[in-house]
């Protein structure tokens, strides 16, 4: 499964094109089927976070009226007749789904801005962190991972596995924290909260992301200004990913390692860096790929702890106010966005897949 | 229970072993006698005793605020005073006798509620197993913390709240695991013969499978243990777990995002929390290791 597909693999797949040329092309069968699991995926989510939303003890119209209003069962009639509260369940769902289609997420009881603008704002804030940290991330967790494998059992292979242990096993509130009183409070190398100095202004928005943005806009300072706001919690974030991916790559690697094909490359005298680079990456590419998407998931996660000790205001921070307050138009905004670029992500990594190796298709 | 899992065919350990020496079964098995899994065990057994002995071991009430605030590590409190003026040693050594039990109550719920869902799902194929792993696919479709961030702001913040909203985000990882080993399990011929003998269903699923697949999901809960402390030590780090004045490792951490220059009221618990996730980690990487490959397999995909 793991293993570069071999040439009668090849023969097959090449074989399986040229009749399927006559009837569908078997990719585009195979990203067909991907596509619709990604969208009943996607229908899912919503209704998780609508259940979720409507499962919630406490009355969101005490919550958005506060209790003078509330008091007065007028008000709250036509406050419930306006966002549709007094409709059967399932209406006020595919309400909620129309809505969502228009792109409308509905309006946030805390910021009382419409989740939309808010998230948009949120996310490329989150999305900004999580490339940086996935760049670094990728490179330093597949190289490690790599050596690991093959020194199997040798001293660098223990140094790099307590390494990976260690890196996943660090709480990233903590390690954040550790980070932001060193390098800020002690040291002073770093700025402080937030993604830029407060003096700086914010470049013009075209992406989003301020790094991006500064550079498209010729602004050297801001995007220096960014880019060192960038530094610590990406380092945080960064050590967790990392220990995360070696963990992976290297089980990756072992695994190709033991196929017959890197036996035979070995055997037949191939020099040690074409036997790594031609035949054990290529082999390992598959898994890799898995391991990013699940990377990118639990970076995600990581964010929400980090950005609330880094004032980062992104969408882990986001989707914590408004956990905590209840602000439910935004909790469920929150969810679908995340859910949506989870699901994305995923696809794209399946769809890539079917490129790289043609068995998956078939399946 | 492992050393089975471990003979079986094709696996590495049963080329290097001959049967003979196999048999000879040591003081400690093979994947304990390592370093790391050593560490780990001492570092595990320390935070036990710490957890029971904790009224005789620690030096104050966690509770008591009446000691000066704030004041650093000194030889009267090695660990320094929180903002209330409580011992932050005591209330760190107190705070073993929540993470720990609260993570094991969590890693044994979600074991057992993931591995009856699962086998049910794997046993009975069809409709029944696509519904169940439908849903698990959704809830792997949120980050983890996000979904039990939700699930605990709405049921209001408590420790037990916390637990449940953790419940229900890291039970489809079992259910996968447990699936996939019932599913080539169900087709050998010790359980085919068994169900020919006239064993019902939870007769073949207990009697001849359970005991065939528990390694590797016992393997996955002691790997899921340490990401259970910190999912759960995360959560009341965020305020929708412990709620003060409880003891908490995370709570307390976030105590020390208030009290910046105070380092002492994070570094400890964080360093507690630390120590305890990675020594589970050291334990559960060795263990997995013992495992034959095929099974070492299932248990990486769905676990860290």
């Amino acid at each position: 499964m793991t293993s570069l597909p071999s040439s009668s693999d090849v023969e097959l797949a090449a074989t399986g094109t040229s009749r399927a040329g006559r009837r569908r092309h078997p990719l585009l069968r195979y990203v067909g089927i991907r596509l619709g699991i990604s969208v009943l995926l996607l229908i899912g989510v919503t209704i998780v976070t609508f259940v979720l939303s409507n499962l919630v003890p406490a009355d969101p119209v005490q919550a958005a009226l506060g209790e003078r209003a509330a008091g007065d069962p007028k008000i709250v009639a036509a406050f419930r007749a306006q966002q549709g509260l007094d409709k059967p369940v399932v209406v006020q769902y595919f309400i909620y789904l129309a809505h969502l289609l228009q792109g409308n997420l509905g309006t946030s009881t805390q910021t009382h801005n419409p989740v939309a603008r808010d998230l948009a704002v949120a996310f490329p804030a989150t999305a900004e962190l999580a490339l940086f940290v996935l760049v670094f991330s990728i490179v330093i967790g597949l190289g490690l991972g790599l050596i690991a494998a093959l020194r199997h059992n040798r001293l660098s292979d223990q140094v790099i596995r307590v390494f990976s242990l260690v890196g996943i096993s660090i709480p990233t509130f903590w390690l954040a924290l550790a980070f932001f009183y060193l390098f800020f409070y002690v040291l002073g190398w770093a700025p402080g909260t937030g993604r830029l100095d407060p003096a700086t202004t914010p470049p013009p928005t075209v992406t989003g992301m301020y790094t991006v943005d500064a550079l498209l806009a010729g602004q050297w300072d801001t995007f220096a200004d960014a880019l060192a706001h960038l530094v610590l919690p990406g380092a945080v974030l960064t050590l967790y990913t990392v220990g995360l991916l070696i963990r992976f790559s290297r089980s990756g690697v072992l695994d190709v390692l033991s196929q017959d094909y890197v036996k035979a490359a070995r055997a037949k005298g191939l020099p040690a860096r074409a036997v790594v680079f031609r035949y054990i990456l290529r082999g390992a590419l598959l898994p890799i790929l898995t391991i990013v998407g699940l990377a990118f998931g639990s970076l995600l996660s990581g964010t929400v702890l980090t950005e609330q000790v880094f004032g980062w205001g992104g969408l882990g921070q986001y989707a914590y106010k408004s956990a905590t307050t209840l602000d439910l138009p935004a909790v469920m905004g929150v969810g679908v966005v995340v859910g949506i670029v989870y699901i994305a992500i995923n696809f794209a990594i399946d769809v890539v897949y079917g490129f790289i190796d043609p068995r998956v298709r078939v399946q | 229970m492992s050393t089975d899992a471990a003979a079986g065919p094709g696996g590495r350990r049963t080329l290097r072993a001959p049967a003979w020496k196999r048999r000879r079964r040591p003081l400690l098995p093979q994947q304990w006698r390592r370093p790391m899994a050593i560490v780990g065990i001492v570092v595990i057994v320390f935070w036990l005793v710490i957890a029971v002995l904790a009224p005789l071991v620690a030096p104050y009430d966690p509770l008591a605020q009446e000691f000066a605030r704030l004041a650093p590590p000194s030889a009267a409190h090695w660990f320094g005073t929180d903002v209330l003026g409580r011992d932050v040693l005591s209330r760190t050594l107190y705070g073993s006798r929540i993470s720990l039990p609260l993570s094991l109550i969590l890693v044994l719920a979600s074991m057992v509620i993931g591995s009856v869902v699962g086998a049910i799902a794997g046993y009975f194929g069809r409709v029944v197993d696509e519904v169940i792993m439908r849903i698990a696919d959704l809830v792997f479709a949120f980050p983890t913390i996000i979904l039990a961030m939700i699930v605990a702001a709405s049921l209001g913040p408590s420790l037990l709240n916390a637990v449940i909203a953790l419940l229900v985000v890291s039970w489809p990882s079992y259910a996968r695991v447990m699936r996939s080993l019932v599913l080539s399990a169900r087709g050998q011929e010790y359980v085919v013969a068994g169900r020919l003998l006239g064993a019902g269903t939870v007769r073949s699923l207990g009697r001849d499978i359970l005991p065939n697949v528990a390694a590797p999901v016992l393997v996955l809960a002691t790997l899921d243990f340490g990401n259970a402390i910190l999912l759960l030590s995360g959560l009341s780090f965020l305020g929708l777990g412990a709620v003060p004045p409880t003891p908490e490792w995370g709570a307390m951490v976030s105590d020390g995002v208030q009290q910046f220059s105070s380092w002492w009221l994070a570094a400890f618990p964080g360093l507690a929390i630390f120590t305890v996730v990675v020594a589970f980690n050291f334990v559960g990487d060795a263990l997995r290791d013992a495992l034959d490959p095929r099974t070492a397999e299932a248990v990486s995909e769905v676990s860290v």
